[in-house]
């Protein structure tokens, strides 16, 4: 898609019906028009495949929107997630949507600092900022919203967010021993009753096995993705691949994998071709740590515009989100939601302890990407994350990896400091 | 002849390399249009190729040939040709505070940064010299010409000032506030230095280790000889020449 055909949609009509803030919310697309122009669209030799997603961006407060609206229509829930530990794959099978709700926007932040302490994760304040400010569709259309524990900041934030929409809260255990397992699968059961409970009928065997292949084959697709891009030179950039794990949370599973999956038989042909978005000889980059969720660019913007390719996310909108698929052999519900809570339980978040299945992870998953070194990535005030960048980083040591951990939000003041460190970061892994 | 510039965010400093050596320098202050003064410097020396650094070297390369390598890079560089074994350099500068550690060879092996605030940088001394009436060497000098000091626990520049005025109100000495200023920066920069580890000297550059005030208490934390170049805040600039004449 050329720079100047590419429009974020506008639909005043939509928001006000929504309850949105439209005076306030209309001047959204175009910056948001104006920023995806500059990041991703001045980019070179970007596959046509893309065209698909440029088309998710700017159809992403209209498009979208209308399909949401008719799944609530046909009495289906829409449920709002912020974590990768809430199993979709339940809200899929009640014939409904999961929405991973925004709150990657440094805009939002000031609303939310009306109410809530400022020394807090800057995606905790930018999501509840949105709630509050009433300027994200997303937020608008959910029945509910459905929390985890995984947090501090979030899991008290839910007690406040609950006052705006209906804020349900699962407890994820921070421990994998089995009587954690025993909790963690009455949660998920809870959750399956709370999702059921809006659909108005309850879910039987077939259509949680349809939904697992479902969702399993949309991870794949991201697998297969994530490989293919892991293939040197890089055939498709890093923000572009960010971009697709972003719009993995808000879009149509089905249709989401069957693009992804034209986009990887166009990958395919470049690997084969030994064409790539940038020259073999660019620096390449691992990026491990918190998430970046839509529209936080700002990191891979900073790398790929210093010279590097970011060739792989070890995060929630990342590897965790995909790494691991569901057993498909259960023959009884029972046996799925035990199925469903063992993969979940793989997802290797710092806020379990012990965890260090997950610096093995980052170790596997920069071989395989062949990356030359590692950034790690640390929201404002994520300490999880942060002190567990201590270990990796000792890790690093140990095998001779180059690592370099920022630890940043989402506002553009250090913008120019991050950018010495990342080109300087560059300097060191070239020599 | 190669030319070496460091468009840093409170002066710009520029150096003139020729066989083996510094022939020139220049330390001004950055003023509005901080390339201004870099263009000039280069036009005086129009065939030597040059490299810029610093916060400014982006905005230098619009508007000049020239490459670019980061503040890291140069004070590695320009650190090693005043001092060819060190392994750890500080520097300070009106902006940020950076550990740099070098492998045997020279190369960069590690660095870390200060986060986004003035703790811990020039621009933090020059705040609170201001504050207490005090021009940058009569600052450094009281601090160093006493031996008692108060603590000051913020690192952030506006918290330590509200500090330093209730430090005044209770009747502290302006020499004793002053030399709690400098110890605050000490604490501050020796943490990260022995955060990134060090060897038996380091190596401080940039232009707060013209601070000899500093320099020595910095030493008395560290417990080792801390080296500082003849012009502290040319090492970078003389970076970025080396660059130049090794590409």
């Amino acid at each position: 898609m050329s720079e100047q055909s590419f429009q974020v949609k506008s639909d005043p009509a939509l928001w006000e019906k929504l309850g949105m803030d439209v005076a306030r919310f209309s001047g959204m697309p175009a910056m948001l028009t104006q920023a995806y122009r500059t990041i991703f669209l001045s980019q070179k030799n970007r596959p046509a495949a893309m065209a698909y997603f440029d088309g998710m961006v700017e159809n992403i407060h209209t498009g979208r929107i209308d399909e949401l609206m008719a799944v609530k229509e046909k009495g289906k829930p829409v449920v709002g997630t912020f974590c990768v530990y809430v199993p979709e794959e339940l809200i899929v099978a009640a014939g409904g949507a999961c929405v991973g709700l925004c709150g990657g926007a440094q805009g939002s932040i000031a609303d939310a600092e009306k109410v809530l302490p400022r020394n807090i994760c800057p995606m905790v304040k930018s999501a509840f900022g949105f709630k509050v400010g009433k300027i994200c569709p997303y937020f608008q259309a959910v029945d509910l919203v459905y929390g985890e524990t995984t947090c501090d900041a979030k899991k008290k934030t839910w007690e406040l967010l609950d006052r705006y929409v209906p804020t349900h809260v699962m407890e994820i255990p921070q421990m994998k021993r089995e009587r954690d397992k025993r909790l963690w699968l009455e949660e998920v059961q809870d959750f399956k009753v709370a999702v059921d409970r809006i659909a108005g009928t309850e879910t039987g065997f077939d259509e949680v096995a349809d939904a697992i292949r479902t969702v399993n084959a949309k991870r794949a697709a991201l697998q297969r993705l994530n490989s293919l891009r892991h293939r040197s030179p890089s055939p498709i950039s890093g923000r572009d691949m960010l971009l697709i794990q972003q719009i993995a949370f808000y879009d149509e599973p089905v249709r989401f994998a069957g693009k992804v999956n034209e986009l990887c038989d166009e990958l395919e042909k470049r690997v084969k071709d030994g064409v790539g978005v940038v020259p073999a000889s660019t620096p390449r980059i691992l990026v491990s740590g918190t998430p970046m969720a839509l529209p936080n660019w700002k990191l891979h913007n900073i790398i790929e515009t210093s010279g590097a390719v970011v060739v792989n996310e070890e995060s929630c909108i990342g590897t965790r989100y995909y790494k691991d698929l569901i057993d498909e052999g259960a023959t009884t519900v029972d046996q799925q939601l035990e199925r469903l809570t063992e993969r979940y339980m793989k997802i290797d978040c710092s806020c379990f302890t012990p965890n260090d299945d997950r610096i093995d992870q980052v170790l596997k998953e920069y071989r395989d990407s062949g990356a030359q070194g590692i950034i790690d990535y640390c929201l404002q005030f994520c300490h999880t994350y942060n002190i567990e960048a201590v270990k990796l980083r000792e890790a690093c040591e140990k095998h001779g990896i180059s690592f370099m951990a920022i630890e940043s939000d989402y506002s553009p003041d250090d913008v120019g400091q991050l950018k010495t460190r990342v080109e300087a970061f560059i300097e060191q892994i070239t020599g | 002849m190669h030319v070496g510039i460091d468009l840093g965010s409170r002066t710009v400093k520029a150096v003139l390399w020729q066989d083996g050596a510094i022939v020139r320098h220049l330390v001004a202050a950055s003023g509005l249009e901080p390339h201004r003064q870099a263009l000039a410097f280069l036009a005086e020396h129009p065939s030597a190729p040059g490299v810029a650094t610093g916060y400014g070297r982006h905005l230098l390369q619009q508007h000049a040939e020239l490459g670019v390598i980061t503040e890291i890079k140069a004070h590695a560089l320009g650190a090693r040709q005043r001092f060819p074994h060190c392994r750890t350099i500080l520097d300070v500068g009106g902006q940020d505070s950076k550990v740099i550690r070098l492998d045997r060879d020279g190369r960069v092996a590690s660095f870390q940064m200060n986060d986004k605030c003035a703790a811990g940088t020039g621009r933090f001394l020059e705040m609170m010299s201001v504050s207490m009436g005090y021009g940058l060497e009569e600052f450094c000098r009281v601090a160093g010409a006493t031996d008692q000091g108060a603590p000051i626990n913020s690192m952030c520049a506006v918290f330590a000032e509200s500090e330093v005025v209730s430090l005044k109100h209770h009747g502290t000495p302006p020499d004793v506030i002053a030399r709690s200023v400098h110890l605050a920066v000490v604490g501050r920069l020796a943490a990260m230095v022995a955060k990134e580890g060090f060897g038996d000297h380091l190596v401080f550059s940039g232009g707060v280790a013209n601070n000899a005030t500093l320099v020595s208490l910095l030493e008395r934390e560290l417990g080792v000889p801390v080296l500082v170049p003849p012009v502290p805040s040319i090492v970078g600039a003389l970076g970025a020449a080396l660059h130049a004449a090794a590409r």
